[in-house]
């Protein structure tokens, strides 16, 4: 393997066996994991801002992603989505490289993500911005859509009714064809994982979905990423401030500080690792309970 | 009154041009955030495409006009794919710079191919259409076709844009590129097919425009170009609905003021509209509030 400086930092316990499997949850064991992210970093300028992310998120794993803030998380998820293109390292989805791919064509193959500050189309309505995320799977080309034929009445009617049963799941069917912009600040961040969903993703990236939310929602949003998980039957890798959230419902953990993974291991062994603790305390203490 | 009447129908007739013109700007704008000067010239190239089947190859007029819509469209397309594609990301400045390289391109190739003089524009007959209202009043069969097919258009483009896959997607990159991209949206396909619509849509202006004008030289498409982009930034650009009512308020504007001011102060008075405009309500009559990001 070629790990340019073999990870001695400073706070390191990395341990560095091949990718490690140690958080896989015991029913994706021996399965191909969904994701599989291999030495993956990437420069701005000089600045290393992530470097040797190595970690393997089961098929139906909920796996996190904490870390001080600036620590290179939100820019773990550009990278995942090709949006930013890495310069070291590979990422296999479910099995395949994602390597040259357009961002457009990753959401094809099986990744969607939601935003740390709400992006929904503000100005479309609830109803829309699900047939939107349902773009790809909705089988009616452009000749058949501008003359309006029956295959273009077919493939709309089933797009419309799948968006739907997606608002549904998540009781929303009632705001269908309210603007999106319109919504209150819980349901735009509920939207938003519908509208990821709607693509059909195979791993669902959470940049901090309990950002903004109280006890009681972040409670019920514990419940939905549990339902979602075994609903769709998909993984989710989620960005979280929220220590409580975060050991609640995460089977796997990694910890990036400084754009390197310094721990990875269940919400226990997380908890109790010296080198997070030291991450942590000064930045975040009052989080750390 | 018949006057006024008159003029108010002209006003609509040319306003529709002008709007069908004022659509591909704003569409353009708002889905790839860029000003597409040479839009105006698409116009004069589909007038010369319906000079060169009928005129020179002897085609029917109506063949012709189909002739010149797929040709403008896949000139709309060629223009994007070899000009404004490979500036995706670079600042809109130098998109704008070769826009207006393009604008020049057209113009001087048309010059090459036709010359200077200018041409008739060999339109279908449209007297079938004439309608005679009271004694004095009459309308041309070519102003009631303007009218109706920018009217047809207009309402198959909204239910494009809102009811169907393609349109929700143009929809979303233009509220969010990035986003929109994350959800699976082709970006630079939806561009494309925004190009193929906008300069359809020029092809049926420059039908319309032959048929009320007549005659064509290389220059034809900049006027009204310019005009059809002060409709689209007086009714607030980015906004299908602002640009389908801008054109229509331009024409009626400009044939009011040549009516019963000066035919010949009428440019000065349209853009001194618009000034003034600019000056009351910046995003235009249906403009976008711009979002301040926080």
């Amino acid at each position: 393997m070629n790990n340019n400086g073999k990870i001695i930092s400073s706070n390191g316990t990395e341990m560095f066996s091949p990718p490690s499997n140690t958080l896989l949850p015991t029913r994706d064991a021996g399965k191909v994991p969904v994701l599989d992210v291999r030495g993956l970093g990437i420069d701005f300028g000089g600045l290393r801002a992530v470097d040797d992310f190595t970690i393997t998120v089961g098929p139906t794993e909920i796996a996190g992603l904490i870390g001080p803030n600036g620590a290179g998380k939100t820019t773990v998820f550009n990278l995942l989505t090709n949006v930013y293109k890495p310069t070291r390292g590979a990422i296999l989805l479910d099995g395949k490289s994602t390597s040259g791919k357009t961002v457009d064509q990753v959401n094809k193959m099986g990744i969607a993500r939601t935003f740390q500050n709400i992006r929904l189309f503000n100005k479309m309505t609830v109803l829309d911005n699900v047939r939107v995320g349902l773009h790809n799977h909705t089988d009616c080309n452009f000749a058949e859509s501008f003359l309006r034929l029956p295959a273009y009445f077919k493939a709309e009617r089933k797009s419309s009714e799948k968006a739907m049963e997606l608002l549904s799941i998540f009781d929303m069917e009632n705001e269908a064809y309210t603007l999106a912009g319109n919504l209150p600040y819980g349901a735009q961040r509920r939207l938003e994982i519908i509208r990821a969903l709607a693509t059909s993703p195979k791993l669902l990236l959470l940049d901090e979905p309990a950002a903004g939310m109280n006890p009681s929602e972040t409670a019920a949003l514990m419940e939905s990423i549990r339902k979602i998980r075994d609903t769709f039957h998909i993984a989710i890798l989620l960005i979280e401030h929220d220590m409580n959230l975060v050991m609640n419902v995460c089977e796997g953990i990694a910890v990036l500080n400084f754009g390197k993974i310094i721990a990875k291991g269940s919400p226990e062994q997380i908890k109790s690792n010296e080198a997070v603790i030291e991450a942590y305390l000064g930045h975040h203490d009052e989080e750390e309970e | 009154m018949t006057l006024f009447l008159e003029t108010i129908i002209q006003g609509i007739s040319l306003g529709s041009i002008y709007a069908l013109i004022a659509l591909g700007y704003t569409m353009v704008y708002g889905i790839a955030k860029m000003l597409n000067f040479a839009h105006g010239d698409i116009i004069m190239v589909g007038a010369y495409v319906i000079y060169t089947s009928v005129t020179m190859a002897t085609l029917p007029a109506w063949i012709g006009v189909i002739i010149s819509i797929i040709f403008c469209s896949a000139l709309g397309i060629t223009i994007e794919f070899l000009a404004y594609k490979p500036l995706r990301g670079a600042p809109s400045l130098n998109v704008l710079i070769t826009a207006i390289g393009v604008s020049y391109f057209l113009q001087n190739l048309a010059l090459l191919i036709f010359g200077g003089n200018q041409k008739a524009v060999p339109v279908p007959n449209m007297s079938f259409l004439n309608i005679k209202l009271g004694s004095t009043l009459s309308i041309s069969g070519e102003t009631v076709f303007t009218i109706l097919v920018t009217v047809v258009l207009m309402i198959a483009l909204t239910l494009f844009i809102n009811k169907t896959k393609l349109g929700k997607a143009m929809r979303a990159v233009s509220e969010d590129r990035d986003a929109a991209q994350l959800m699976g949206i082709n970006v630079n396909r939806t561009i494309t097919v925004t190009f193929a619509i906008g300069s359809a849509l020029a092809a049926f202006a420059s039908l319309c425009y032959g048929m009320n004008y007549a005659y064509i030289k290389p220059t034809t498409g900049s006027m009204p170009g310019i005009k059809a982009f002060t409709a689209a930034v007086f009714g607030g650009i980015g906004s299908i609905s602002g640009a389908m009512f801008g054109g229509f308020l331009m024409g009626i504007f400009e044939k009011l003021a040549s009516a019963y001011i000066s035919t010949q102060l009428t440019d000065t008075i349209v853009f001194g509209v618009l000034m003034i405009m600019l000056v009351v309500r910046p995003t235009g009559l249906l403009g976008k509030k711009l979002n301040e990001k926080v």
